[in-house]
């Protein structure tokens, strides 16, 4: 189900200012990689191009080629609807809808790819509850409204929703960022075993966090407030923890940096 | 209406638990001068307004009694109103069945061509078009109902007989729908007009409450993979739901209470017509209004005895609105 990442000179725009310029990496699949760097630096944004969800915001655009098993996602006569069906993703904030059910919130992707069988859907909505650890907490009142659950159950709830579909890849924003440390920690463990079937993509501003969950590691800066941000480097998590290979890096990793 | 935010502190508070903030109270440390006059004002507008309503009710009663004690008629039976006959004849069923009626087709019309023109100028339309057009339909808001009035009986009642012709020939079985001709000065032009009318109200406040609707919410649903209407299925609209219901019910209380415009296009009569096509039937205001000139001290009771009646209608709409709101309240996205 995971497939792999070519970015190649990409640039992200707000209208006339330019967020991210002329990126290019590669994600394989079926490993995690995490995004670090300073606020603003533009990781979020870049992160937001892999699922067109960057074009969302008004005038919003992106220059350049992000390739999904060799498919570019913008090419021309890509529907950015499929993209974000391939590539699922899961907010800084929980966001379950508050309207639905704990059931409805993980099947709301189902409903909206096709028609499932009553016992299919209930088999799917299980697997991915299961998947994302939540199954025990909440098999007993799957019709309760969403936002009754706790913060980490929540989020936890996202992350049900959005394999629910099963994606390609899995992109995370910042995901345990509003979560306190016992839910932190159950998502990271999510994290690691969700990698087993997903290629996945997270941004966090814990450094510790993308040491614990994540194979490979980019760090993305900026030069001043203002300037757009770029790609620094990006390897292997325990080189860029133990023996980065840009003096950037290695500032910013062990706090001599902003 | 709510006062008792601003009345004094309860005074019912246990004397033992803590007496030093009694005291605190009556000395001079806590009030401002600026705080007292704010709390006078407050208190006195709340007091002002209280005093308005309950007049306006003792009013209301203390005449409809008046007229009710020299009803010879059942008030709610009585298909007549006969005010000047000795001895007097009047009832209501009629008015509240064309009051009823018309603002219903008018919602029925009204509620979906608000809903979408609202979700238009929030969710689909380019920024530079969405101003213009808001700002046309507040317009439409500011135009006096008699112009409506007018309007509505010199040129939209001429051209709907093609339409009533037609929905004779395919629906005139269920009587309803019969129309034998004529100017169609009916409930169902004065529900069309109404539902001109409301239409600003219900497209505005729909409007703000989907511009409300939260983003991330949305972001979730496209990042489901769903389209701009998906989005608007999933997320804008449960949102919106208890605002859309507030927003159709100040529209139906301005179609329930609307006179002038509904006393020029109906040509009225007081009976209750099956059909909705054909001239007839009445409304509480538009009745006040054609019959308050001519009506002697006695009528004029009985009038209000039906603005009483009308009254009540509309608190019961809006108790209603409250109920459906509130049932909904666990799902709403006001715990998110």
């Amino acid at each position: 189900m995971a497939k792999r990442i070519d970015v190649s000179g990409l640039t992200a725009y707000y209208g006339s200012h330019k967020a991210i310029e002329d990126i290019s990496m590669t994600v394989e699949p079926r490993s995690v990689t995490a995004f670090i760097g300073p606020s603003g630096c533009g990781k979020s944004t870049f992160l937001r191009t892999l699922n067109r969800m960057h074009e969302v915001t008004p005038s919003g655009r992106v220059e350049g080629k992000v390739l999904l098993d060799g498919e570019d996602l913008y090419g021309s006569g890509v529907d950015p609807v499929n993209v974000r069906r391939t590539v699922g993703m899961v907010f800084q904030r929980p966001n379950p809808f508050p309207t639905m059910s704990i059931f409805d919130n993980v099947a709301a992707g189902l409903r909206l790819n096709g028609s499932y069988k009553k016992n299919e859907l209930n088999d799917i909505v299980e697997k991915s509850l299961k998947g994302a650890n939540l199954w025990n907490e909440v098999k007993d009142r799957l019709n309760k409204p969403g936002s009754g659950l706790s913060g980490g159950q929540q989020q936890r709830l996202c992350i049900a929703r959005a394999i629910a579909v099963e994606p390609q890849v899995l992109l995370m924003d910042e995901p345990c960022s509003a979560l306190d440390p016992i839910s932190t920690l159950a998502i990271e463990d999510l994290i690691g075993e969700l990698k087993e079937r997903f290629t996945i993509v997270i941004v966090t501003h814990n450094m510790q966090q993308a040491a614990r969950v994540s194979d490979r590691t980019a760090f993305f800066n900026l030069a001043a407030i203002g300037q757009p941000g770029k790609l620094i480097e990006i390897d292997e998590t325990e080189r860029i923890f133990s023996n980065p290979s840009v003096q950037a890096t290695e500032d910013y990793i062990s706090g001599r940096f902003g | 209406m709510d006062i008792s935010t601003t009345k004094a502190p309860p005074p019912t508070e246990p004397a033992d638990a803590r007496p030093p903030a009694d005291d605190r109270r009556k000395s001079n440390s806590a009030t401002r001068p600026g705080d007292r006059v704010f709390l006078g004002l407050s208190r006195g507008s709340g007091i002002v307004l209280l005093t308005i309503m309950g007049a306006i009710a003792a009013f209301l009663t203390y005449r409809t009694v008046l007229a009710l004690s020299d009803n010879s008629g059942n008030f709610f039976t009585t298909f007549e109103w006969d005010t000047a006959a000795t001895p007097p004849k009047f009832g209501i069923p009629v008015l509240v069945f064309g009051t009823v009626v018309s603002s219903i087709i008018a919602l029925v019309i009204a509620v979906p061509i608000a809903v979408a023109i609202a979700l238009f100028i929030s969710h689909y339309a380019p920024r530079k078009l969405s101003g213009p057009i808001a700002y046309v339909i507040d317009l439409l808001a500011a135009v006096p109902s008699i112009v409506y009035g007018l309007w509505g009986a010199l040129v939209v009642a001429p051209h709907l007989v093609g339409l009533y012709s037609w929905l004779d020939d395919y629906l005139g079985w269920t009587g309803i729908f019969e129309y034998s001709g004529g100017a169609p000065r009916s409930l169902m032009t004065v529900g069309i007009l109404l539902a001109i009318m409301i239409l600003p109200i219900i497209t505005n406040v729909s409007r703000e409450v989907f511009l409300q609707s939260p983003k991330m919410h949305e972001e979730a649903a496209l990042a489901l993979g769903a389209t701009r209407w998906e989005v608007i299925r999933m997320s804008v609209l449960p949102f919106g739901r208890s605002g859309v219901i507030s927003a159709s019910m100040l529209g139906l209380g301005r179609a329930l209470g609307e006179t002038i415009a509904v006393a020029t296009v109906l040509s009225p009569s007081f009976l209750i017509n099956a059909s909705l096509l054909d001239p007839g039937g009445g409304t509480f205001a538009q009745n006040i209004a054609s019959k308050f000139n001519e009506a002697d001290e006695f009528g004029r009771d009985a009038l209000i005895a039906s603005g009483l009646v009308l009254f009540v209608i509309t608190l019961l709409v809006n108790g209603a609105a409250r109920l459906i709101i509130a049932r909904r309240k666990e799902y709403s996205g006001a715990n998110a």
